[in-house]
């Protein structure tokens, strides 16, 4: 298979378990006891605001955080005494850049595949399968200082793939960049993951969750506070619609008050009035269709995370 | 050396490669000027030691400083910058290179990049007139580990320091002491009992004394206990030093 993907070996299917893993830096608890699981095959998406334990939790998976309490197993080893055997078989893409700036793109594959100890021979042509694929061909012998934000990203990623992982792990693999930037980036390994990459990725565009991820697990504060299949989620925790509607305060109280009747969450900030709409809602319709301060669009994974992190919503 | 740790070794002489020249006479400059103005400025006004010009007894000394200045400049200046700004120790981390394998990397990387200016050294003492003995040749395992040393104690303050201010300490309070101090500049059993003791217990002063034993063939005694103390320094330091560096990367 071209790319560098293994399917995992043997009879198990579990990539990653995880029993109450928890961290502590002196007093303050990063991640407080959390379950976790990916499956061959599945792409595990962690969601959380900034600071709620994502990172922490794949540097603990990588060796790079000692936990402070926990079981993490990883193609069924235990990671604590098998940490340089199971890093041959993952594949990271962080999310701070650290490229060898000194080097060029093509010399920057070979080095990171130096240290898996893969021959200099088939290295090389890993690197121009994954120079191709990411269309990083042209640039494969400029050096990494003179390249912008969205290729170093791209190299960053590829770089992932030079060991052929059986499991990726991807933090914010898009951050910072532009749109078609990202959207590149996106059909990549969206191509990678229907070919059964194990993924694991953590992510603020919930565009790319929706798009990548076959599971979500929400954190918050070094917890665990929801997880599932995505759509359902979604259909489940906020509703089938999102009605965002604009007025003053008045018509604002008068539309809440008709709508009442409807099975609905209903969340005001400053002149909008969001409706989240649990089954059919007849006087909504009718609202929409006539009145044009009204805007409907399908309940997403975004408005599922700024309710569950605390957001501007909250529940009715 | 483990196989992994000579990918940390490969990448560094890979990127040492690109700036190869600049390196070299960054290193290299100070040693020279001091023979130079020393050797034969200062040495046409000072009588014979022990049988050699001034400039014969500094040069063997000149050769050992310019290991400890290449390596330990290497292990922290350079380190320091792949471990802070560029994010390299982490990149390295995240594969199946340990912390271990990362260390022995550097510090023989540090020690190398010790060893080449050593050697460079001690190919051009000829055309300062001083012609090194064939047991010269004995020296250079000597000064790869001295390189060791330098490197080792520069990955140890490495692991430690805020920002790169703090190696001014390690320059101006151990690198600069132990140049003036181990004897390259004046005879070591001419001081009094006291000093000489302090001088005797600086590390440098032994691969100074060995370097100028070997450079003139002069093998009669007293090299035992100095190499011990040569090889003991840098197996110890290398090991704090993965100790520490272990703490500042593994949280």
């Amino acid at each position: 298979m071209p790319y560098g993907i293994d399917k995992a070996p043997g009879k198990s299917a579990r990539i990653v378990e995880i029993s109450g893993l928890t961290k502590f830096f002196g007093e303050r608890m990063a991640v407080g006891g959390i379950d976790l699981f990916i499956d061959q095959g599945e792409c595990l998406a962690l969601l959380g605001p900034n600071g709620a334990g994502k990172t922490t939790t794949i540097h603990m998976l990588l060796g790079l955080v000692h936990p402070s309490g926990g079981v993490i197993n990883i193609f069924d080893e235990p990671m604590v005494e098998r940490l340089p055997e199971i890093k041959m078989r993952i594949g990271v893409a962080p999310q701070m850049d650290n490229l060898d700036p000194d080097l060029s793109v093509l010399e920057n594959l070979l080095t990171y595949a130096s240290y898996f100890g893969i021959r200099r021979r088939l290295a090389r042509q890993r690197a121009d399968e994954l120079l191709d694929f990411f269309a990083l061909g042209d640039w494969a012998k400029d050096i990494i200082e003179h390249l912008s934000g969205g290729l170093r990203r791209r190299l960053l990623i590829a770089r992932a793939f030079i060991n052929s992982p059986e499991l990726l792990i991807l933090d914010e693999p898009t951050i910072g960049l532009d749109p078609q930037a990202r959207h590149l980036i996106w059909e990549r390994l969206d191509e990678l993951r229907a070919k059964g990459a194990t993924m694991l990725l953590t992510s603020h565009y919930m565009e790319e969750v929706s798009r990548l991820a076959t599971r979500v697990m929400i954190m918050d504060k070094g917890k665990v506070i929801a997880g599932g299949d995505p759509a359902n989620m979604v259909k489940e925790m906020v509703g089938r619609d999102v009605f965002e509607i604009r007025g003053d305060r008045q018509e604002l109280d008068g539309v809440e008050r008709i709508l009442s009747s409807c099975k609905a969450d209903f969340d005001r900030r400053a002149d909008r009035l969001y409706v989240f709409t649990k089954g059919p809602c007849p006087e909504l319709e009718a609202l929409a269709a006539e009145h044009r301060h009204v805007t409907r669009r399908p309940a997403n994974l975004e408005d599922l995370f700024l309710k569950l992190t605390g957001g501007v919503l909250k529940e009715e | 050396m483990t196989p992994r740790a000579s990918m940390v070794w490969m990448r560094n002489a890979r990127v040492w490669m690109r700036h190869v020249t600049a390196s070299l006479i960054g290193n290299l400059g100070q040693p020279f000027l001091f023979l130079l103005a020393m050797g034969y400025g200062l040495g046409g006004h000072i009588p014979p030691i022990k049988g050699l010009t001034y400039l014969q007894f500094i040069a063997p000394g000149l050769v050992t400083s310019a290991v400890m200045y290449s390596a330990a400049f290497e292990a922290t200046y350079g380190s320091y910058t792949r471990l802070t700004t560029q994010h390299t120790f982490e990149a390295i981390l995240m594969t199946p290179v340990s912390v271990g394998d990362l260390t022995i990397g550097e510090v023989v990387w540090g020690a190398t990049k010790g060893l080449v200016s050593g050697l460079i050294m001690l190919m051009v003492m000829p055309f300062f007139g001083v012609w090194p003995s064939p047991w010269a040749l004995a020296l250079i395992p000597i000064l790869f580990l001295e390189g060791v040393f330098f490197s080792a104690l520069g990955l140890i303050t490495t692991a430690v320091a805020d920002n790169y201010d703090f190696f001014n300490y390690f320059t101006s309070l151990l690198i600069t002491p132990l140049f003036l101090f181990s004897g390259i500049f004046f005879p070591v059993d001419s001081l009094n009992p006291v000093t000489r003791a302090v001088v005797l217990s600086l590390p440098l002063t032994h691969v100074v004394t060995l370097s100028r034993k070997l450079c003139y063939g002069d093998i009669t005694d007293g090299w035992v206990p100095s190499l011990l103390i040569v090889v003991v320094s840098s197996v110890i330091t290398t090991w704090i030093s993965a100790v520490l560096l272990r703490r500042r990367l593994i949280k």
